[in-house]
């Protein structure tokens, strides 16, 4: 065992569950099929805000196959929620178009559908109020923002220094509200057995779903099991537990057989959250050499009736750039409209939209190169907190990012380079991410035939997780990674955080370090040979993980894209993004490279084309499938560059990580927008940047 | 979904008398929309009569120059035709914008001609509709329209049809061929979608029970240069936010024959006949086209949100007419045609 070995961390390992995936054997929520299972429906709210006067659930039941129609009227009960979107067939209240108000439970899914579609729900229909202005009279400052950044923040004199200051800039980006629509769309499949609960679910973390279904089912935890085995993307819908698992859970118990409930595609909007639409004012006030003096990042949004979901916009403001004196708030207003949550991002992707927009802005009022702008403002301690950073290369970001685009070339006027009837342009934008980690158990056990298996309940969503914590595992075991076995996703594993916050691979992984080293000092310890019985080690985090850290911790990155626009259409084709990131020791080039190329297609698609639109008249959202919310397709992805500068930072976790699933997200809507003002001259402040929103300004 | 009996037709007499039994029956090609209108429940035939492989999946040189499309032909296919593709590439050109490369495999001719239009009040059973249900009334009006209709819409409906296909078949004069339980006729494909005035629940002409069995594509814009562009939000798999086909023969720099449709525009392909008057015998300039085409788009009443297609419409028209009138002139296109981004 001590011969020498190549590292797995580090190497390009391919993922372990791909030959399942691409050939169909991994199994998906929706996949499992218990004997005797039924199929659910829901039928959502056909009205924006009101009452649940009646049902009528006759023609319904009469259906061929129906087996049951569930509402408030007939359900379980079920405790309060601590989340109160899983308050889900409790009472007669519709808080907004889309909220699940009756399940339909049938032999087949085509019955189960059918006698959805026939349940009558009679409603009293309330006024609603759906539509956020940047002057709604329900804005509020609450306390916190998402991820438990404080509303606002205000630090020296804000006001003062901005008034005097030389340069200044004074603008507002808007955002429409965005939603995640993983390709695997939530299902949960229930079964009760024994006085015990089992529920495959699409989630980012089934310990999460698992402690809520016990919650509301009034269960011990330990008699409810929840698998989340392969996932299908989630970009933070299926981070927070969803109504799926629960109504599935009521209704097994109402019908006691096991129940499968698919949300379908048109479901999703209304019921597993969206990124909120933003309005945002950013202020600089500056010196003739762009340093900036004083800076405010002032965020408006919605959040629904049901509860209060801040994104926290305004908070890259506060860790970005220096900045002596700086504001940065919060306002919400509470609409009728469904609960926003996380969406990739939730907080950095908004709010450096603005912010990396506006330094583009800042950087032509001063007359200071963009990149050499963000130079100049790089701060020596993080400006909110005054801590040092663990690590911090944005600088090197820019400057490497700026070689290979070629950036150097660029002549700075806009509007110049026609091709034909295009516009062609380029632009820049940092990038950022707070490096975020939570307490994790692992296990790990050696067999006497030389194999390890390692337990820890991570959830793979799509990004290699399963590999690189074999791979983690390996190193620390002084083992082939072959010679690893890894399961994962199963809340009867060892308890560990969900998949969110790009913070999987460094909680997960720290836990999974310890437990395979102090496996392997026990291997060590019985003179390097595991006896036929086998040996075991478990690591627990939490102490090491709740002592924090004295440090700023962040990735960074900077975005290049160069862009041609239609002079006639106004459509915007992105004809190469290149990003440099510094997000620590990367773990796996391969599947990092498509967490970053992944994030930063979906950055293009949060510039371009990605945007919901809440109907007045109906208060839904308008765009309910993917012919008509739009993603990037791949003829809009032409070239995507990712990079990246290895970090030595000691501050972080032993594998020397940061995390780098949403990173790539961040600034990328900026620098295709900078692009565009660099290509045409105009200056659009909203995303996405249709071509109805262009058209107007060419001339 | 509404259950329903399936059965497949082996040619097209039998088809239309399969149908004829059963006022509830569709006839099924493709299923690209139809398939998806049914899970949506905006569609609940009791009966599927199955054309997709009835004997009308060929493409034919007719004697006089033209074309027959056969009514099953796949969408793929008709863009890939070498007639097509050399004599009317306005025709490919529009075909290849339109969908996914998975959608034009399955989409045949009659299916595309019939397709519903996108509206998301139309597709969405749990909304008011006139065309899906009359006398609901229309709440695109005052909702969400940035996708609908500038031109030719009525109070009771603002949806668009979206095809790219038929908008150049509107360009080329083409002919609907229909076979219906008194036999056959023919119709002008521009006569062949209706605007919605007063019903909008019906898109065509189509008789009930009436199939069609192809497309004649007439000789006379055989090999004149012709091109179509659609503009959209993104690079492929997207429907027009408008378009245009334009099929122009220049002699001696005066226009000669000249043919103009819009897309995305209208309840129905939209042949530009004012331009093209305007246009007859006029030098081939941008001035005169321009002037042309704004002419034609006087009659636009754009709703709150859409009133950017007019000035998009224009600009694609005026460019593909200068571009055709003057092939030397015309500006390099750096996209990649690989990319489909036309």
């Amino acid at each position: 065992m001590t011969t020498s070995r190549e590292r797995a961390l580090g190497s390009d390992a391919v993922r372990i569950e791909g030959l399942a995936k691409v050939s169909g054997t991994a199994r998906y929520s929706a996949e499992h099929t218990p004997p005797g299972c039924l199929y659910a429906w829901p039928v959502p709210a056909t009205v924006a805000r009101g009452r649940i006067a009646s049902f009528d659930t006759a023609a319904a039941l009469a259906e061929p196959g129906a087996v049951a129609v569930l509402t408030h009227e007939n359900a379980p009960r079920i405790s309060d929620p601590e989340d109160a979107i899983l308050g889900v067939l409790r009472d007669d209240r519709v808080p907004h178009r889309g909220w699940i108000v009756a399940v339909a439970v049938a032999e087949t899914l085509e019955a189960a559908r059918a006698t959805a579609d026939a349940v009558r729900v009679s409603y009293v229909a309330e006024d609603h109020d759906v539509v956020l202005t940047a002057d709604h009279p329900g804005l509020y400052s609450p306390e916190m923002a998402n991820g438990g950044h404080p509303g606002t923040r205000e630090r020296g004199d804000f006001d003062t220094v901005y008034a005097a200051a030389p340069v200044t800039v004074d603008v507002t980006y808007s955002m429409d509200p965005m939603h995640n629509h993983p390709m695997e769309p939530h299902a949960a499949v229930a079964h009760w057995h024994d006085g015990r609960l089992t529920v495959y679910d699409s989630s980012q973390g089934s310990s999460t779903v698992r402690d809520a279904l016990a919650a509301l089912f009034a269960l011990d935890p330990a008699h409810v099991t929840v698998i989340s085995e392969h996932v299908g993307g989630g970009f933070g819908s299926k981070g927070t537990p969803r109504p799926q698992p629960v109504l599935a859970a009521m209704a097994a118990r109402h019908v006691g057989r096991p129940v499968k409930l698919v949300l379908h595609r048109s479901q999703l909007p209304a019921v597993v959250g969206h990124r909120p639409p933003t309005i945002q004012r950013v202020r600089f006030g500056a010196d003739r050499d762009g340093v900036i003096s004083a800076l405010a990042h002032e965020m408006v949004s919605y959040t629904s009736t049901v509860k209060e979901f801040v994104e926290q916009a305004a908070t890259p403001a506060r860790t970005m750039y220096t900045s002596p004196h700086s504001r940065t708030v919060h306002r919400v207003t509470a609409l009728d409209v469904p609960t926003p949550s996380w969406m990739r991002a939730p907080g950095e992707a908004s709010g450096m939209y603005a912010l990396e927009s506006a330094m583009d802005e800042l950087a032509l009022a001063a007359g200071v190169d963009p990149v050499e702008l963000r130079v100049r403002n790089e701060p020596s301690h993080e400006p909110d907190s005054g801590r040092a950073y663990s690590s911090r290369h944005l600088v090197e970001c820019l400057r490497e990012g700026a070689r290979r685009f070629g950036w150097g070339d660029r002549d700075p006027r806009a509007g110049l380079r026609k091709e034909g009837r295009f516009l062609v342009g380029s632009g820049v934008a940092a990038a950022s991410y707070p490096v975020l980690i939570s307490p994790s158990t692992a296990e790990a056990r050696a067999d006497a035939d030389g194999g390890f298996l390692v337990r820890v309940n991570a959830t793979d969503i799509g990004t290699g997780a399963r590999t690189v914590l074999a791979q983690i595992g390996a190193d620390a075991l002084q083992a082939p990674l072959e010679r690893v076995r890894i399961e994962i996703g199963d809340s009867d594993l060892p308890r560990a955080p969900l998949a969110g916050g790009s913070s999987g691979t460094g909680s997960w992984g720290w836990s999974v370090d310890k437990a395979c080293r102090a496996l392997r000092a026990r291997i060590d310890a019985a003179g390097g040979t595991v006896p036929p019985e086998g040996l075991s080690a478990s690591g627990d985090t939490t102490e090491e993980v709740g002592a924090g850290t004295e440090f700023a911790r962040h990735a960074y990155g900077a975005h290049f894209a160069e862009v041609q626009v239609d002079t006639d259409t106004a459509e915007i084709r992105v004809r190469r993004m290149l990003a440099v990131f510094a997000a620590g020791r990367i773990l796996n080039p391969r599947t990092a490279r498509s967490q970053f190329i992944g994030a930063m297609t979906m950055g293009l698609g949060m510039a371009l084309m990605e945007g919901a639109t809440i109907d007045p008249v109906a208060g839904d959202f308008a765009e309910r499938d993917l012919a008509s919310y739009h993603v990037p397709a791949h003829a809009d992805v032409r070239s995507m560059e990712a990079y990246w500068i290895e970090e030595d930072d000691r501050h972080l976790n032993p594998m020397g990580s940061k995390g780098i699933g949403e990173i790539g997200m961040v600034g990328s809507a900026a620098a295709i927008g900078n692009a565009v003002r660099h290509a045409t001259g105009v200056r659009l402040r909203e995303v996405p940047m249709r071509p109805d929103k262009l058209l107007p300004h060419l001339a | 979904m509404k259950s329903f009996t399936y059965e497949r037709a082996t040619d097209p007499a039998q088809a239309v008398a399969l149908l004829a039994r059963d006022p509830a029956a569709r006839f099924l090609g493709g299923g690209t929309n139809l398939v998806d209108l049914m899970k949506l429940g905006v569609e609940t035939p009791g009966h599927l009569v199955d054309i997709a492989r009835l004997p009308l999946d060929r493409v034919e040189v007719t004697d006089d120059g033209g074309l027959l499309i056969g009514a099953t032909v796949r969408n793929s296919d008709l863009a890939a035709d070498p007639a097509v593709r050399t004599r009317f590439p306005v025709l490919s050109q529009a075909l290849l914008a339109g969908a996914s490369g998975q959608l034009r495999n399955t989409a045949t001719t009659g299916g595309n001609l019939l397709q519903r239009t996108r509206c998301t009040y139309f597709q969405d059973v749990t909304k008011a509709c006139n065309k899906r249900e009359p006398g609901t009334g229309c709440p695109a009006r005052e909702g969400v329209h940035r996708d609908l209709a500038v031109l030719g819409h009525s109070e009771a409906c603002v949806a668009t049809h979206p095809s790219d296909m038929a908008v150049a078949l509107a360009a080329l004069d083409a002919d609907v061929l229909l076979l219906g339980p008194d036999g056959g006729r023919t119709v002008p494909l521009t006569d062949f979608h209706r605007l919605p005035g007063d019903h909008p629940e019906k898109d065509t002409v189509i008789r009930p029970g009436e199939l069609v069995t192809g497309v004649r594509v007439p000789r006379t814009a055989a090999g004149l240069p012709s091109a179509y562009r659609k503009a959209r939000d993104r690079a492929s798999y997207a429907f027009a936010l408008a378009s245009a086909a334009v099929v122009l023969d220049v002699r001696d720099g005066v226009v000669g024959d000249v043919r103009l449709a819009f897309g995305g525009l209208a309840h129905k392909p939209w042949r530009a006949t004012t331009a093209e008057a305007t246009l007859r015998g006029e030098p081939a300039t941008p001035e005169s086209f321009r002037h042309a085409v704004e002419a034609e788009l006087a009659a636009a009443r754009p709703l709150r949100d859409n009133g950017f297609k007019v000035p998009m419409a224009r600009n694609l028209a005026v460019r593909l007419l200068t571009e055709l009138a003057d092939p030397a002139a015309t500006a390099t296109d750096h996209t990649d045609p690989r990319r489909g981004d036309r």
